[in-house]
């Protein structure tokens, strides 16, 4: 009996604390970031440097700058496990919060379920290097921030290399496309399509179920077919299972080509040698030379109050999650610059900073971004800003990148974007954004 | 003394035959409604709609679903997942196909999708039970999952495979304010559970319990097996479908088939097991357990763990949420196998005798 009555005193202590605990964040000058992560479940090996960048980047800027113009940064992660129901209950949780700025979801289904939400609710979403493809027409998408890249221009830039290597004629060769049996990974393959109308490359499309570790019939498939190229649209545990199978099946890992999900230290690093020659597209460079990363490990890691293992700060996806929120931060000292330095930003005045972002080299060397990633500048009409991405190959030890800058190429992306767009509004029966909307 | 029924006779069959025929009852669920539908939306905040209460509303109505089949009539399915999926496709291609499709009739058409596949997947059941039959049920979900992965037209030819809905109204009314989606939800879930309570109670009801407790001894007295299992996983996949096209379309908004996966059928089969097999009420408190307990355990750790001047990371804390879950849910089925709506009975029987209890 006592057991018992220990145990309902402190649940409804813990309930009077969980109800009591939201008033505590009702502070003023504070900018909130909810941080959407996922560090356990099959992709937790990738999300989770991913979150630590993220977070380690807000924790430097209130150590280094006291915030933005003083502006606090406060933030609270909530897991979603990649399980868009949970990240649905995470949206909703978080989005009422006082300081509210924008939300990254970390997973292209979430962002799915999040597109008509925010879009409700007016919080910008930004899906740096994945979601929804379309959502790059910033006058259809007026929430959606696909920045520096989309599965499309990722997908074009693949083939464009490909080309490349084969002296611009890709006629009569099969390209395979390995992909995640998931939204992530469908979303390449109208570009894919149209790109083997134009160019009279044989595409073959071989899913994986989700999470991905089991590839047995796949690569069965990849033997008889033996392609000229394959395409690897795989994350978390299905990367690496994937250079595992393609070991095993001998298939030359340097005929592989990953999309930049697929071209990290966790995707390789258990395949080691096995994976040597196997390339990936690379959105942002590594490594703990950029004064940015420095900073982090000065102000963050140095003083004990890193997320993660030191020995991970730098590494690709951790380096991602520091350049989304390097965006987001950037975003709210661009609304600054316009609704008044030191307050803080309603999402609302935070559209117009991502829409008016203007990442010049001299401005990416101020964040310490240089080499690290290309300038962006973002319009009401374009919500992606760049395309730039370089293609990198694991040597069995570390990733090489080459030196070649691609840009997807417009005259094939811009009409699909449009098409797209117009099929989503007559689809929700929605308008385009009109042009006076874009100074508010 | 609170619960006591002396004085209360019945002098007709029609008072004998009540759904619920004690005073208390009767003004319990009254009140209960009351609160549900008038109180709950004047107090409750846009995130407790979102979150917590109408996703409760809605797994409340698949776990009915569940029920019905695997408490009431003992043909365990592992199923669920496929039949909410089959409902909520089902729904959407009635409703982006069909020009001015009311969301109504939608949804009860998706119900419809998902009877004609439960019973087809109910076949197994005339001749595997058991074990057998969980396994066999699991087929279900399979061939959903492969078939809302390949069949394009299934999916209005959407590239990515994830299909959305957008401006739903109910007689010109729209539903996308937090409570008129409760409202929604909880309207249903109303009508169904009546719906269900009664038929529990009728002669198929009776004809189901047979056939869960003894097949062949059902067979004997009269009771044909195949009408009566096959009507269960009717009824039951019926409820399940509309609860799957209201997840998809009230809840998700927009989806693809990960969300209705193997794993879903799993949580569904737990809630009907935690919430007591073969009870309306257990639906709902099964639902309540499995729906709610991770939420709150998720809210309640960080600040418990800060009042302790410790702090939890993201992962731990979901680590720890799903630890504390498995042990409840051992736990419960150590101290109370038939589930939370036993506990709820065992409470009215006491009240019943309380203040003298013997």
């Amino acid at each position: 009996m006592k057991a018992r009555r220990i145990l309902l005193a402190s649940l409804l202590a813990g309930a009077a604390l969980a109800t009591a605990a939201p008033a505590a964040f009702a502070q003023a000058k504070e900018q909130f970031f909810p941080l959407l992560s996922y560090r356990t479940g099959p992709y937790a090996p990738n999300g989770t440097p991913w979150a630590n960048g993220k977070q380690d980047y807000l924790k430097m800027i209130n150590a280094r700058d006291g915030g933005i113009n003083g502006v606090k940064l406060t933030w609270e992660e909530c897991e979603t496990g990649y399980a868009t129901d949970r990240g649905v209950e995470c949206y909703e949780r978080l989005k009422s919060r006082p300081g509210m700025t924008l939300f990254d979801p970390q997973a292209t289904g979430i962002t799915f379920a999040l597109t008509e939400k925010v879009a409700n609710d007016k919080i910008p979403l930004i899906t740096l290097g994945y979601g929804l493809s379309v959502a790059q027409d910033g006058m259809a998408f007026p929430w959606n921030f696909p920045l520096m890249g989309s599965y499309w221009t990722g997908a074009d830039v693949l083939i464009q290399h490909i080309a490349k290597k084969e002296n611009g004629n890709l006629k009569g060769k099969k390209i395979a496309l390995v992909y995640h049996d998931s939204a992530f990974g469908k979303e390449p393959i109208p570009l894919l399509q149209e790109r083997a109308r134009m160019q009279g490359f044989d595409l073959s499309l071989i899913p994986v179920t989700a999470p991905g570790v089991e590839q047995k019939a796949a690569w069965l498939q990849v033997r008889q077919q033996r392609p000229d190229y394959v395409l690897l649209w795989g994350w978390g545990v299905m990367n690496s299972t994937a250079l595992k199978e393609a070991q095993a099946t001998g298939y030359p890992r340097d005929k592989m080509y990953g999309v930049w999900w697929a071209g990290a230290e966790p995707d390789v690093k258990d395949v080691g040698e096995g994976a040597k020659g196997y390339n990936a597209l690379n959105l942002n460079s590594s490594g703990t030379q950029p004064k940015v990363i420095q900073d982090i490990l000065k102000y963050v890691h140095d003083k004990g109050q890193g997320t993660g293992p030191k020995d991970e700060v730098g590494q690709v996806l951790y380096t991602r999650g520091v350049i989304i929120q390097a965006l987001g931060v950037e975003a709210v000292r661009r609304a600054q610059e316009r609704y008044g330095k030191g307050k803080v930003m309603t999402p609302t005045q935070i559209r117009w900073g991502l829409e008016n972002l203007n990442l010049d080299d001299k401005k990416l060397a101020q964040l310490g971004l240089t080499g690290v990633i290309r300038p962006l500048s973002t319009s009401c009409s374009d919500h992606m800003g760049s395309t730039w991405v370089r293609v990198q190959t694991w040597d069995g030890k570390k990733w090489n990148v080459g030196n070649d800058w691609y840009q997807a190429d417009e005259s094939i992306i811009k009409p699909m974007v449009r098409s797209g767009a117009e099929k989503y509004l007559a689809d929700k029966k929605l308008q385009r954004r009109a042009v006076g909307d874009c100074q508010s | 003394m609170l619960y006591r029924e002396n004085g209360q006779f019945k002098t007709t069959y029609r008072a004998d035959q009540q759904i619920f025929p004690i005073l208390q009852d009767r003004l319990f669920i009254g009140l209960l409604l009351v609160v549900a539908f008038v109180v709950v939306p004047g107090l409750a905040s846009d995130y407790m709609f979102r979150a917590i209460l109408i996703p409760f509303l809605i797994m409340a109505l698949a776990a009915l679903g569940v029920n019905i089949l695997v408490g009431y009539c003992g043909q365990i399915s592992l199923g669920s997942g496929a039949f909410m999926a089959v409902g909520a496709y089902g729904a959407y291609n009635f409703f982006v196909r069909i020009p001015e499709m009311p969301l109504v009739p939608a949804i009860l058409l998706g119900g419809l999708c998902a009877t004609a596949f439960g019973i087809l997947f109910g076949l197994p059941s005339l001749r595997v039970r058991g074990l057998y039959l969980a396994v066999a049920t699991l087929a279900a979900q399979f061939f959903a999952d492969w078939m809302f992965l390949r069949i394009k037209w299934l999916l209005n030819d959407s590239p990515s495979g994830q299909v959305s809905v957008g401006s739903l109204q109910v007689f010109g009314f729209p539903i996308d304010s937090a409570v008129s989606r409760y409202w929604f939800c909880l309207a249903i879930l109303a009508v169904m559970a009546l719906l269900a309570k009664n038929l529990v109670r009728s002669a198929i009801g009776r004809e189901w319990m047979a056939i869960r407790d003894m097949d062949v001894a059902a067979a004997v007295i009269g009771i044909r097996p195949m009408y009566a299992k096959l009507s269960a996983f009717a009824v039951s996949s019926f409820i399940i479908g509309v609860a799957g096209a209201l997840w998809a379309f009230v809840y998700l908004g927009a989806w693809e088939s990960a969300a209705f996966s193997v794993d879903l059928s799993f949580r569904l089969l737990f809630m009907v097991i935690i919430g007591g097999l073969g009870s309306i009420m257990g639906a709902f408190f099964g639902a309540g357990f499995i729906v709610v307990l991770p939420i709150f355990l998720n809210q309640l750790l960080p600040p418990l763990f800060a009042a302790f001047g410790m702090e939890i990371s993201t992962a731990g804390l979901s680590h720890a949420e799903l630890m504390i879950f498995g042990a409840l849910i051992v736990w419960f089925l150590v101290v109370e196998p038939h589930g939370l709506a036993r506990l709820w009975s065992t409470g009215k029987q006491k009240l019943r005798l309380w203040p003298f209890p013997h």
